[in-house]
């Protein structure tokens, strides 16, 4: 690396800090100053990808005193002044050796993240404390050199934990696919279904569906579509009426064609109708609104309250009970769950919503990834376990409980 | 094809998602933005389906003349009047914001406040004490209403040494077994939203795209 003077002569970088450090020794004897240098240090940041270093520095003197720091970057190895100079001297200094002024920081700060850089130059940096009329700059860092990551250090444990899981769905997939006999255990809500879906059938009135209020990339919302394609099915095998209002558009598209294939799927194809499954509106109370609404005037027989749910969900569960429906509901909306598991007849809480299209449809592929669940919840418990045990055998722990006994 | 392609475009973005989480790698992030872009361009399409749609369901019940079929009108009137204001007169100031801040927001107001009525039978219904459970959850939420107000920390008293109030202890029953219950259902869905995208990058899951079997 070449710094360059005014004049456009070309020199080394030993020869410029040489000239740079005399320069400055004058300059100090000129303006003597009692203000600290900053001590600054320069690494490369983390979970990047290989264009920007982070500096750090301390300031030993009292911050009040500072207007702020300045940060000087040069490509390459350098020197800078080291000692108190007059602002304009060191400015013009520092410009004539190719120190760049990169930004300037407040007097409490400690830390700026250099980025758009050159992956494969080193840089060097000095953090000048600015006094007035006197700047005071720190000895250059050695050079950095921004490297690049792959991975994200943060999300290690992620990765290890997907990796596990993922393999787990796989071989257990593979045990389905084999025939192995898999345990699923009994989920009232949703043996249910062909109750409810029995009970439209008989009363001769609609089946309403309201897959929650979530856009379709919201898992829980997918979830409800899986199991609006089962309770179709059985619609469709009954010869009932569904009804499914959206409140997505992107939803409702996607319900369209789940209900038209599962009616097809039974052989009833012409029972499919497009106004049955229909987009209301994107407002949360106006579909609220909507849907309690038709619960009045349609009364249908049984309500099927399955996704992601808001403030709304009580409306619309408290209508239904009181126009007299069957009702399930499912989702994983935690503050939710009361008004549901109060208002409704039947809740799918949390994991059973993601587990109820497996559950009705029983297609042992799915049912082999529903086991893995099973199992990776096995593993949390374990390192639940252990880590409570570890925590109570901490010395500190002991010493917390003999205070306490004291 | 018509089956696999999905499923194959299912994987690769999946995939590519995925790995967006783990890298650093702006490429990735990248093609991550991209696809929240595409979205919006989709969600604005879907919108004008979404209206049609609308505008069927309300139509064909008012040639039908179905049950209530007057209220329809209500609806494609109320739709029109708000699109049409909106092109006329743009939606800055004029009858649009008249009819949004004067019609539209207090109908939301009034069925949000409904919520108060709903929450008292909801309320009523879950805390008979026919049960034990019932009876537990009638004490507990007594409890917590009362620890929730400021009387609630003036009920109690010293006990060795600590003071214990009734909203003390609602903090505890609120920070300790309901938070315990609480967190035990977050960890199955947090394993169920990752068992379900899992099971559509692997194609293994396919109902979302109207195919089950």
């Amino acid at each position: 690396m070449k710094a360059v003077t005014p004049r456009g002569e070309s020199r080394s970088p030993s020869l410029a800090a040489l000239v740079v450090a005399l320069l400055f020794s004058v300059v100090l004897s000129a303006h003597p100053s009692g203000a600290a240098a900053p001590e600054g240090r320069v690494a490369d940041t983390p979970d990047d990808w290989g264009t920007s270093l982070t500096l750090t520095w301390t300031y030993a003197g009292p911050p009040e005193e500072i207007e702020a720091f300045e940060i000087r970057r040069h490509a390459g190895q350098a020197q800078a002044p080291a000692a108190p100079a007059a602002a304009d001297s060191i400015d013009m200094s520092f410009d004539t050796w190719g120190w760049a002024l990169v930004d300037s920081a407040a007097p409490g700060d400690t830390v700026f993240v250099d980025s758009d850089l050159d992956g494969g130059t080193a840089y060097s940096y000095a953090v000048v404390a600015c006094l007035g009329a006197v700047k005071s700059p720190s000895v250059p860092t050695p050079p950095a050199r921004p490297e690049r990551q792959y991975l994200r250090s943060a999300t290690v444990n992620v990765l290890v934990a997907v990796g596990v899981f993922m393999a787990l769905v796989l071989v257990l997939v593979e045990r389905a696919r084999r025939g192995a006999d898999l345990f699923i255990r009994r989920i009232a809500g949703l043996e249910a279904v062909e109750e409810a879906v029995g009970r439209a059938t008989e009363m001769g009135r609609p089946i309403l569906y309201v897959p929650g209020l979530d856009p379709m990339d919201e898992v829980a919302t997918v979830a409800a579509i899986d199991i609006l394609g089962q309770v179709a099915k059985k619609a469709g095998e009954y010869e009932t009426k569904l009804v499914c209002p959206n409140r997505d558009p992107i939803v409702m598209a996607v319900a369209q064609q789940v209900v038209r294939e599962a009616y097809a799927s039974v052989g009833k194809p012409h029972l499919y109708q497009d106004e049955n499954v229909y987009y209301v509106t994107f407002s949360q109370f106006g579909y609220a609104a909507a849907v309690a609404g038709y619960m009045v005037r349609e009364r249908p027989a049984t309500n099927f309250f399955i996704g992601k749910f808001y403030a709304e969900s009580l409306v619309l569960a408290e209508t239904g009970n009181a126009t007299g429906a069957i009702q399930i509901a499912g989702t994983d909306s935690d503050a939710q769950l009361p008004f549901f598991i109060s208002a409704c007849d039947y809740t799918l809480i949390g994991e059973e919503l993601y587990a109820g299209a497996v559950y009705l449809s029983r297609r042992p592929l799915l049912l082999g990834a529903l086991k893995a669940q099973d199992y990776a919840k096995i593993l949390i418990l374990a390192a639940m376990v252990v880590g409570i045990a570890l925590a109570v055998a901490s010395p500190g722990t002991f010493e917390a409980y003999r205070k306490l006994l004291q | 094809m018509k089956r696999q392609g999905p499923v194959l475009l299912a994987f690769i973005i999946g995939m590519l998602m995925l790995i967006q989480f783990f890298t650093p790698n702006p490429l990735f992030l990248r093609i991550y933005n991209l696809f929240l872009d595409w979205k919006q361009v989709v969600l604005g399409c879907t919108l004008i389906l979404g209206t049609w749609s609308l505008i069927r369901h309300h139509t064909r019940k008012i040639e039908r003349k179905q049950e209530n079929w007057q209220y329809s009108y209500v609806t494609l009137i109320g739709l029109a009047a708000m699109v049409l204001a909106a092109l006329i007169w743009k939606t800055e100031g004029g009858p649009y914001t008249w009819m949004f801040q004067n019609m539209q927001v207090p109908m939301q107001s009034t069925m949000f406040s409904l919520l108060a009525f709903f929450v008292a039978s909801a309320s009523y219904r879950a805390f008979r004490a026919r049960t034990f459970a019932a009876t537990l959850l009638l004490i507990a939420g007594a409890v917590v209403m009362l620890g929730r107000v400021p009387v609630g920390a003036l009920i109690g008293g010293s006990i060795g040494g600590h003071e214990v109030t009734v909203s003390t202890v609602a903090d505890w029953i609120l920070n300790v077994p309901n938070l315990a219950a609480k967190r035990g259902i977050m960890m199955g869905v947090g394993l169920g939203m990752t068992a379900t995208a899992i099971k559509i990058i692997l194609g293994i899951e396919t109902t979302y795209l109207g195919k089950s079997d």
